[in-house]
């Protein structure tokens, strides 16, 4: 490198670090005087309004209508995804003698809340339910059964 | 008989008042060098008092204000939970880090060890003892007040180096090393740029080179000479964050490498004091970027005579402390933002930037006081 380049490079830089320094600084000062975009909550006080994300995941859950009808089919797809084995999906016959669910057993011990299974499954009979506020004294409620209804096939 | 005396306006109210209060005790016990000394200690018990209140009174402030301001830029909402927006969260930090066991790791040298944190409080103490805070409100106004200023940064160093030496531990005698390596090179800028300030306002007194920036706002050094000030104020402003050891400059702490640096092996009050010199420095840098280049107490005057009276109604205390807490907001918005070079890039930067532009700065300071005086 010869000396005028060295130069030249010197007093690029001269020019081209305190522009870029200026446009970070903007950045920050744009966020220090719009208190809008604080994404903090504030928790146990805002408990009665605070509204979880749309993508959050908490517990597994069944999608059910009002009379607690769900859309498993016990094909136990969800029960193969899983990594660390939470889920026991039970199948029983109904009175047509068509394999249905019986009980759908979920661990929630064990359960990470990865999702898979929620990815897994073809009928979208389950997901993963908003609530964060799951903890127990009492580690008998952790194993749960998700379905009210026998599936319906 | 010699007695001491610090010159300054409370002086010499205490040394008008002294005698005549004296007046009142039995003409046995009556003499001027008693009277003389009294007056002395009085003055010097009011000094202390003041410059420990300013001192130590701010340091929470600063503390608070710096953990809301980080969590602004973050996009965070900062200690929220004591107090009305967490004011007092900064309290109950103090006194648990006071009640705290204070010890030493074994085979640290514990003289050095706890003279360390004390030394590191001397140069923000005396800086601000300097500093006119008002017309009448300085505590020692010497006529070498900026190269007592210079001469007593050097503190800083010492105490820092003794930290990291006297702690018994590589890294913190790596962070000292190079935190001492930073604080010298960045010292003669800082130097440099009072140097600036000395011979556009041709005296070494603060007080002087406040007043004599009286006027409006265009007559404060950023703005007075037109395009060298603001420049000359851009790099004080660099070489002060340097000499504070503040991100970007923070290679003597050093969190994301050395574990804290000089301080790794300190805890309890020690440690709050090392913390405590952090923030006084940073108030008495604004303090001093605040005399020297944006009009210390005076009001920022605008020109208009309508505006002007009222502006002068406020006393000089407040206008000053405003303009100084705006200087530490910069200092907080700059640590909050920009990324911190590497060793060899901070001396990089020291030596083949700052230090020649400092000295083109300097002549051309010459050059313009010879053309336009």
């Amino acid at each position: 490198m010869t000396l005028l380049q060295y130069f030249k490079r010197y007093f690029k830089r001269c020019i081209t670090g305190p522009w870029s320094l200026m446009c970070g600084l903007s950045v920050s000062l744009k966020y220090f005087f719009s208190p809008k975009r604080i994404v903090t909550e504030q928790y146990p006080e805002n408990r009665k309004t605070l509204k979880m994300h749309e993508r959050f995941r908490g517990r597994l859950q069944m999608i059910e209508d009002e009379e607690g009808n769900n859309h498993c089919t016990a094909c136990g797809m969800c029960e193969r995804a899983c990594p660390n084995a939470s889920i026991n999906v039970l199948p029983t016959k109904n009175i047509a003698d068509k394999k249905v669910l019986g009980r759908y057993v979920y661990h929630f011990a064990s359960c990470t809340q990865c999702g898979l299974c929620v990815e897994a499954c073809p009928f979208g009979a389950i997901r993963m339910a908003p609530e964060f506020e799951v903890a127990t004294t009492d580690p008998n409620t952790l194993e749960m059964i998700l379905n009210k209804k026998e599936g319906q096939g | 008989m010699f007695v001491p005396s610090i010159t300054n306006p409370i002086g010499d109210f205490v040394r008008d008042i002294v005698p005549r209060l004296a007046e009142y005790l039995p003409a046995s016990i009556q003499s001027d060098t008693l009277n003389s000394i009294v007056a002395f200690l009085v003055n010097a018990l009011i000094c202390v008092i003041a410059v420990c209140a300013v001192n130590i009174g701010s340091a929470p402030i600063l503390i608070y204000m710096e953990r809301k301001v980080c969590a602004h830029v973050q996009c965070r909402l900062g200690p929220m939970r004591l107090g009305w927006h967490g004011t007092i969260q900064t309290i109950a930090d103090v006194l648990k880090m006071l009640f705290k066991e204070v010890y030493a790791p074994s085979g640290a040298d514990k003289l050095m060890f706890y003279l360390a944190p004390l030394i590191v409080l001397i140069a923000p103490f005396i800086v601000c003892a300097l500093i006119p805070f008002g017309r009448n409100l300085v505590v020692a106004d010497v006529s070498m007040g900026i190269p007592l200023i210079i001469a007593v940064n050097g503190f800083g160093v010492l105490g820092i180096l003794l930290g990291g030496w006297s702690s018994n531990n590589k890294y913190s005698l790596l962070g000292a090393l190079r935190s001492g390596a930073q604080m010298i090179s960045y010292e003669i800028s800082f130097a440099m740029i009072l140097l600036f300030v000395v011979m556009i306002s041709g005296s070494t007194n603060l007080m002087s080179i406040t007043m004599g920036q009286e006027g409006t706002i265009l007559d404060w050094w950023i703005f007075k000479i037109p395009v060298l000030g603001f420049i000359a104020f851009i790099l004080f402003f660099i070489s002060s964050t340097a000499e504070m050891n503040r991100a970007p400059f923070d290679i003597a702490e050093a969190e994301q490498e050395l574990t804290g640096g000089y301080h790794t092996e300190y805890n309890g009050t020690p440690f709050a004091m090392f913390y405590l010199a952090e923030y006084i420095a940073l108030v008495t840098n604004s303090a001093l970027a605040v005399t020297c280049f944006l009009g210390g107490f005076l009001p920022p005057c605008i020109g208009i005579a309508a505006v002007d009276n009222y502006l002068n109604m406020v006393p000089g205390v407040i206008w000053f402390f405003a303009k100084v807490y705006f200087m530490i907001w910069c200092y907080m918005m700059v640590r909050w933002t920009f990324v911190r070079p590497r060793v060899d890039q901070l001396m990089d930067f020291e030596w083949k930037f700052l230090l020649p532009v400092n000295l083109v700065l300097l002549v051309a300071g010459a050059a313009y006081i010879v053309v336009f005086n």
